[in-house]
C-alpha cells in the first residue's frame, strides 16, 4: 500500500474520531427518534397495549376530528404575523436607539438586555401578575389613568397581545444583533448620504436599511422557528392564569383561555402525554418537523453564509 | 429638521451654522436620551413591580397597591424553607453544571473537525447539524421518552436530559464552529509543523484562543439548562424529589394560590442567579449573541 493511502486512511479514521460523539448522538437523537415517529404515526400505541398498524388513521384524526389542531395553527399563523414582526420591529428600533445613545450607553444596553435573560418560567409568572386583571400593577395603572382594562391572559382575545408584551420584554438578542449589524454600516455612506441633503428617514431607507437587510431577513426566520418551538410561555401562561395547577390530580387542557394560547408543541404533549395517544402525537410532532425544516432551509438557501466554507 | 440641515449652506455667516447645528445636536441629544429613558422603563418596570410585590405582607399582596406599607424580608426565607425548593436548587445545578461540562466536551472536537478539517461530507454534516439545531425537541419526544422510560426505566430523574449532552449539542457545536473559523489556520500549522498531532493541536492551540468562544457556549448551555421547562416537565414530573426551579416554580404558584407576595420571591430567586451570572461574563455572552447571527 502507497504511503499516500494509508496517510489518507488515517486522516478519515482521524475524522471520524473528532465527529464520533456527534455521529453518535445524531444517530441516537435524531435519526432513529425521527423515523420511529414516522413509525408511530402510522399505530395506535398508548404506551401499554401492543403497537397496532392503523394506516392513516392517526392522520385523519388529527387533521379532521382533533379539536385543538386548526386553533392552535392559527394561533401559530397568528404569532408568526404579529408577534415576529412586532419583535423584529421593536428590536431594529431599540437597536437604534442605542447606537445613537451617547450618554450611559453602556448602562443602557445592559437595562435592555436584561429581560432576554429572565428564565422564561419566572417570566412568564412575572407576566401573568403584572397582566392580572384584578389587582395587577398594569391594570391599576390604566385605570387609574381612565383606559379600559383587558382581561389579558384571562381574555381568548387579549391572551396572544398579552404573549406578545411578553415576547417584546425579551427583545434583548435581537437588539445585539441589529445593533452590531448596525454598528458595521460603513459611515462613509451616510456622510455622502448628509453632504446630498437626504433626511433621517431617507438616510434609513435608502442607506441603512439595505445594509442590514441580510440581519433582517436573519431575525424573521429565526423568529419564525422560534415560533414553531413556542411552548412554554403559553403553556405556563395559560396553566397560570387558569388557576389549575399545583394538585397532581388536576388535570389542565393546554390553551386557556378558550383554545387561544395553544402552539403546535402543546400538541404533542397534549396527544401524547395526557391523552396517550402517541400516534397522533407524532403525526402533530411530524407536522412540526415539516414546517420547521421549511423554514431552515429557507435560512440557508437565503443566507449562504451559514454554510461558508471554512477556509 | 430637513430644513434646519439644508438652510445653513445658504445662509452667509458660518457662525450661524455651526450655532444651529449645536442646538440640533443638543435636541437630538434630548430626544434620544428621553426615548432611552423610556424604554428602560419598559425594560425595568416589570422587575421592580416583581420585587415589590415579593416583599409585600401576605394581606397587602391581595391589594392593589404598588409599594409595600412594610418590608416583609422574611418572605424570601419562607420561600426558601418550602419543602422542596433546596432539592429544586440542587437538581438544577446538577443539570446545568454538569450538562455543560458535558457539552463543551463533546462538542469542541465536532466544532474543530467541521471548521478545520478537510473531508468528504463536511457540507452534509454541517447542514445536518443545523437541522438538528432548528429541531424543536417535541418532534422526536414519543420515541426519545419510550427509550428513556420504557427501556431504560430512567423517567423520574433528570439523566435523560443529561446523558444526551455527553453526545455533541447541535447549537454549540454549530456557535464553536463559527467561533474557530476565526482562527487562522496558520497558528494550526505552525503546531502540526512542530509534531503535534491533532488532538494536541486543538488542546494546546485552539482552546486557548477560543476561550472567548468556549465560554459563550458554556454560557447557553448553562442557561439553556436552567430554563428549560419541557425537560424535566417530561421526564422528571412524576418526581418532585427530581423537579428544577424552572418546573417547580410554576407548582409554587399552584400551592400558593393567591400569595403573589412568595410567588414573586420564588420568582426573584429563580432569575437572580441568571443575572448574576451574566454580570460577571457580560462580555463573552453578548459576543456569542452576535456570533449566532453576524459572523455567520
Amino acid at each position: 500500500m502507497s504511503t499516500l493511502a494509508v496517510r489518507r486512511r488515517r486522516s478519515a479514521l482521524r475524522t471520524l474520531a473528532f465527529l464520533s460523539p456527534w455521529l453518535i448522538g445524531f444517530s441516537v437523537f435524531f435519526a432513529y427518534p425521527l423515523i420511529s415517529t414516522l413509525y408511530f404515526s402510522l399505530m395506535r400505541y398508548d404506551g401499554f397495549n401492543t403497537p397496532e398498524f392503523r394506516g392513516l388513521d392517526n392522520w385523519t384524526y388529527v387533521f379532521s376530528d382533533y379539536p385543538m389542531f386548526w386553533p392552535a395553527l392559527w394561533n401559530t399563523l397568528w404569532l408568526v404575523l404579529v408577534m415576529v414582526t412586532c419583535r423584529v420591529v421593536f428590536g431594529l428600533g431599540v437597536g437604534l436607539l442605542i447606537t445613537k445613545i451617547k450618554t450611559g450607553a453602556g448602562v443602557f444596553r445592559t437595562l435592555f438586555y436584561l429581560p432576554y435573560l429572565a428564565p422564561p418560567v419566572a417570566a412568564t409568572l412575572a407576566f401573568v401578575f403584572l397582566l392580572n386583571p384584578g389587582t395587577g400593577p398594569v391594570n391599576s395603572i390604566l385605570d387609574g389613568m381612565g383606559l379600559p382594562t383587558p382581561g389579558w391572559f384571562t381574555d381568548a382575545d387579549w391572551s396572544k397581545p398579552a404573549l406578545t408584551a411578553l415576547a417584546l420584554w425579551g427583545v434583548g438578542d435581537l437588539m445585539v444583533i441589529f445593533m452590531a449589524a448596525l454598528l458595521d454600516v460603513p459611515k462613509e455612506q451616510y456622510e455622502a448620504a448628509e453632504l446630498d441633503g437626504t433626511s433621517a428617514w431617507q438616510r434609513f431607507r435608502y442607506v441603512t436599511l439595505p445594509n442590514i437587510s441580510p440581519i433582517v431577513l436573519f431575525a424573521v426566520v429565526t423568529g419564525v422557528i422560534q415560533t414553531m418551538q413556542y411552548y412554554t410561555q403559553p403553556l405556563v401562561a395559560g396553566k397560570v392564569a387558569s388557576g389549575v395547577i399545583g394538585g397532581s390530580g388536576q388535570h389542565f387542557e393546554p390553551g386557556y383561555p378558550d383554545k387561544s394560547t395553544l402552539t403546535l408543541p402543546q400538541l404533542v404533549y397534549n396527544l401524547g402525554f395526557q391523552r396517550f395517544d402517541y400516534g397522533g402525537a407524532c403525526v402533530v410532532a411530524l407536522v412540526l418537523f415539516a414546517l420547521a425544516m421549511a423554514f431552515t432551509a429557507l435560512l440557508m438557501r437565503r443566507r449562504g453564509g451559514l454554510l461558508q466554507a471554512g477556509d | 429638521m430637513t430644513q434646519v440641515l439644508e438652510r445653513p449652506v445658504e445662509l452667509g455667516p458660518v457662525g450661524e451654522a455651526v450655532r444651529i447645528a449645536r442646538r440640533r445636536a443638543l435636541l437630538e441629544w434630548i430626544a434620544v436620551h428621553a426615548l432611552g429613558v423610556a424604554a428602560a422603563l419598559f425594560f425595568t418596570l416589570p422587575f421592580v413591580f416583581v420585587v415589590l410585590t415579593s416583599l409585600m405582607s401576605d394581606e397587602q399582596a391581595l391589594t392593589r397597591d404598588l409599594v409595600p406599607d412594610t418590608w416583609q424580608w422574611d418572605n424570601y426565607r419562607r420561600v426558601l424553607d418550602t419543602p422542596g425548593f433546596l432539592t429544586w436548587w440542587r437538581n438544577t445545578l446538577l443539570y446545568a453544571g454538569l450538562g455543560t461540562v458535558l457539552t463543551v466536551v463533546s462538542s469542541l472536537p465536532v466544532a474543530y473537525a467541521l471548521a478545520k478539517f478537510r473531508f468528504r461530507g463536511r457540507n452534509l454534516s454541517l447542514m445536518l447539524v443545523i437541522a438538528m439545531m432548528m429541531l424543536p425537541p417535541q418532534v422526536v419526544i414519543i420515541p426519545m421518552y419510550l427509550f428513556w422510560a420504557k427501556q431504560l426505566d430512567l423517567s423520574g430523574t433528570l439523566w435523560p436530559l443529561i446523558i444526551p449532552m455527553a453526545f455533541g449539542d447541535a447549537f454549540s457545536i454549530f456557535l464553536l464552529r463559527q467561533f474557530l473559523l476565526t482562527i487562522p489556520n496558520e497558528y494550526l500549522d505552525a503546531a502540526r509543523v512542530d509534531g503535534c498531532g491533532e488532538l494536541r493541536t486543538m488542546l494546546r492551540v485552539v482552546v486557548p484562543m477560543a476561550k472567548p468562544g468556549i465560554a459563550a457556549v458554556a454560557l447557553f448551555q448553562f442557561f439553556y439548562a436552567w430554563n428549560d421547562y419541557f425537560g424535566p416537565q417530561i421526564y422528571a414530573s412524576e418526581n418532585p424529589g427530581a423537579w428544577t426551579l424552572s418546573y417547580g416554580l410554576e407548582s409554587f404558584k399552584g400551592a400558593h394560590h393567591t400569595d403573589w407576595n412568595l410567588t414573586m420571591a420564588a420568582t426573584v430567586l429563580v432569575m437572580a442567579p441568571v443575572i448574576l451570572v451574566f454580570f460577571f461574563a457580560q462580555k463573552a455572552f453578548v459576543e456569542g449573541v452576535t456570533l449566532t447571527g453576524v459572523k455567520g
